[in-house]
């Protein structure tokens, strides 16, 4: 129980009547990366904004570290360092100048923020932009000293609204090491459209839409369901799907697109080889055989467009942390 | 903390030149008319023959200098308080002192304190310069300090009042168009009340409050009013911050 950085209880949130968060509850232990998936509109910013304490919750409670964000405020919030959607950069200011506001703000004790400021610039790579005035950085430098202000006070959680939006490759891929890195020793919450994303940085995952918790699980769950045991098999002689029946293991076969077959096979069972052997013997033609990869976007709208297996799982879960 | 956010302030308002170009042109303008009273002394003081209507070189100058002070601090504060937070409404950057570990009222009060030190960086400066006649008559003290105290609280019941309509919109110029209707509202209630003082709309008036200290009076009734006045609109501030949380 000690470790457990973010605890999230039952929140819901009311705009003018209408649900826009509802009895959303989830957990971040201490090192690990939490992705926040979701459609447009589906409530993660909200989620934030209320895990933040940026807005209060209708119902239910926000815990960091044990501390209670609505009760005790000041000390809660001394354990976030926050990325919201809209970076809030005074753009009036040098790099520098704003780092240092963030640090004091902060409460980073006065004789170790400029330590803090020089260690945020350089794991966001901003050391050479110190003098540079905020307002006259490139997009992608700018999220960057976003991103400099959620970690300059060494938090116990980071929460990261959409932290890779603007970046260029390149960029994106050092944030992604710097979220790891940080996710290695602390807790990071992330909310990203950009699904790869998720499976690259997050350790779990949780899927929102309409407000309501739909997929609450570790990456390796998603991952399975993703690739699941197919393969992809081109010929340029196909055989019939019945004498690729008759290979062991397999336990399904259709004719695909572009004169492709779709092979299911047991699990625990790797027919690969049977398969490459049978088309040598019988001259099918075998040019191409791959995993047949449900693309992430697939499991997505799948998860969000209330498959009934999710929400079962959902009511189960929602259930289980009833009780 | 609430230092730290009043020093962030400070720092907005003198990182680009806006702040430096408005002390230069209001000290100015007030320079302009201690010369002019300074001028004109002799010769409307050798124009009264009767020895009552003579009065000192302090009191002629600085009614001179601060009467021009307040009128032109109705203008100069909601210019300045206008984006306190409007501005920050508007680039959207209220998250960054929201989730950091401070209080709404350490936010509002860091902020007014800011935009207070500003302006009586303008107070001591005119305060100096009419210390400055000291140096050819003897000049009186205590006229000078409590004219000063009392624009330092009108400034100050500016400031809150213009702050909290900074809190209002997410539009600086609205807020500050907004303040100075209230601004000049006030100061000139006591003109529609001139037939009868003792009328409690009267007492409202900013101006009426003010006069006493202009006539070299620290009277404990105004400095009451004004800290009440400062007090309601901090408050007021606060609550309307308070909502943004609760109602999104």
């Amino acid at each position: 129980m000690n470790n457990l950085t973010v605890e999230a209880i039952e929140l819901t949130r009311l705009y003018g009547g209408r649900e826009v968060v509802s009895n959303v509850s989830f957990t971040v232990k201490q090192g690990e990366v939490l992705g926040f998936l979701g459609p447009n509109g589906a409530g993660k910013s909200t989620t934030m904004k209320m895990l933040t304490g940026n807005l209060a919750p209708s119902a239910g409670s926000v815990k960091i570290c044990g501390i209670d964000m609505i009760e005790n405020p000041k000390e809660a919030k001394a354990l976030i360092g926050y990325l919201p959607e809209m970076r809030p950069l005074y753009k009036e200011f040098t790099v520098d100048e704003y780092l240092t506001i963030a640090a004091r703000l902060h409460r980073v004790s006065s004789k170790n923020i400029k330590k803090a400021v020089e260690n945020a610039k350089e794991r966001c790579g901003l050391g050479h932009m110190s003098k540079r005035l905020i307002e006259n950085l490139s997009n992608g430098y700018q999220q960057r000293v976003g991103i400099a202000q959620a970690i300059i006070h060494n938090p116990m959680v980071v929460i990261l609204d959409e932290p890779t939006v603007g970046l260029d490759p390149i960029q994106i891929r050092d944030i992604r090491e710097l979220i790891r890195e940080i996710g290695g020793v602390h807790s990071v919450i992330l909310s990203t459209h950009i699904l790869p994303e998720v499976e690259i940085v997050c350790d779990h995952v949780q899927i929102i839409d309409k407000g309501k918790l739909v997929f609450n699980g570790g990456i390796d769950v998603l991952k399975r369901q993703r690739i699941g045991n197919k393969l992809l098999i081109g010929f340029n002689k196909a055989p019939t799907v019945g004498a690729l029946l008759k290979i062991k293991g397999v336990t399904e076969a259709e004719v695909a697109e572009n004169n492709m077959m779709r092979v299911r096979f047991a699990e625990n069972t790797m027919p690969h080889e049977a398969i490459v052997k049978a088309s040598v013997k019988n001259g099918w033609g075998l040019y191409q055989i791959a995993p047949d990869q449900t693309s992430l976007e697939d499991v997505f709208v799948q998860l969000t467009f209330h498959d009934a297996a999710a929400e079962t799982e959902a009511e189960a879960e929602a259930e289980a942390e009833a009780t | 903390m609430i230092l730290n956010i009043a020093r962030k302030e400070l720092k907005s308002v003198f990182a680009s030149p806006m702040g430096w170009i408005i002390l230069a042109l209001l000290m100015f303008a007030f320079g302009t008319y201690y010369l002019n009273g300074v001028n004109d002394y002799f010769e409307v003081m050798s124009g009264a023959i009767r020895p009552a209507e003579r009065y000192g070189v302090t009191q002629f100058v600085g009614q001179n200098v601060y009467g021009l002070a307040s009128f032109i601090m109705l203008f100069a504060v909601p210019l300045l308080s206008m984006r306190l937070i409007s501005e920050e409404r508007r680039s959207q950057t209220l998250p960054f002192l929201f989730s950091a570990p401070l209080s709404l009222t350490e936010i509002v009060l860091g902020k007014f304190i800011g935009l207070v030190a500003f302006l009586s960086i303008l107070i001591v400066y005119i305060a100096l310069m009419l210390f400055t006649l000291n140096i050819w008559t003897d000049i009186d003290f205590g006229y000078i300090l409590a004219n000063s105290l009392g624009l330092f609280l009108l400034v100050a019941s500016f400031s809150a009042l213009g702050l909290y309509f900074s809190s209002l919109t997410s539009q600086p110029v609205v807020a500050a168009i907004l303040s100075f209707i209230a601004l000049f509202a006030l100061m000139i209630l006591d003109r529609f009340f001139a037939g009868d003082p003792s009328n409690t709309m009267a007492k409202l008036s900013l101006m009426n409050h003010f006069q006493s200290f202009a006539g070299g009076l620290i009277d404990t009734a105004d400095i009451a009013y004004f800290v009440l006045f400062i007090a309601t609109f901090l408050i007021l501030t606060i609550r309307r911050l308070d909502a943004d949380r609760l109602r999104g």
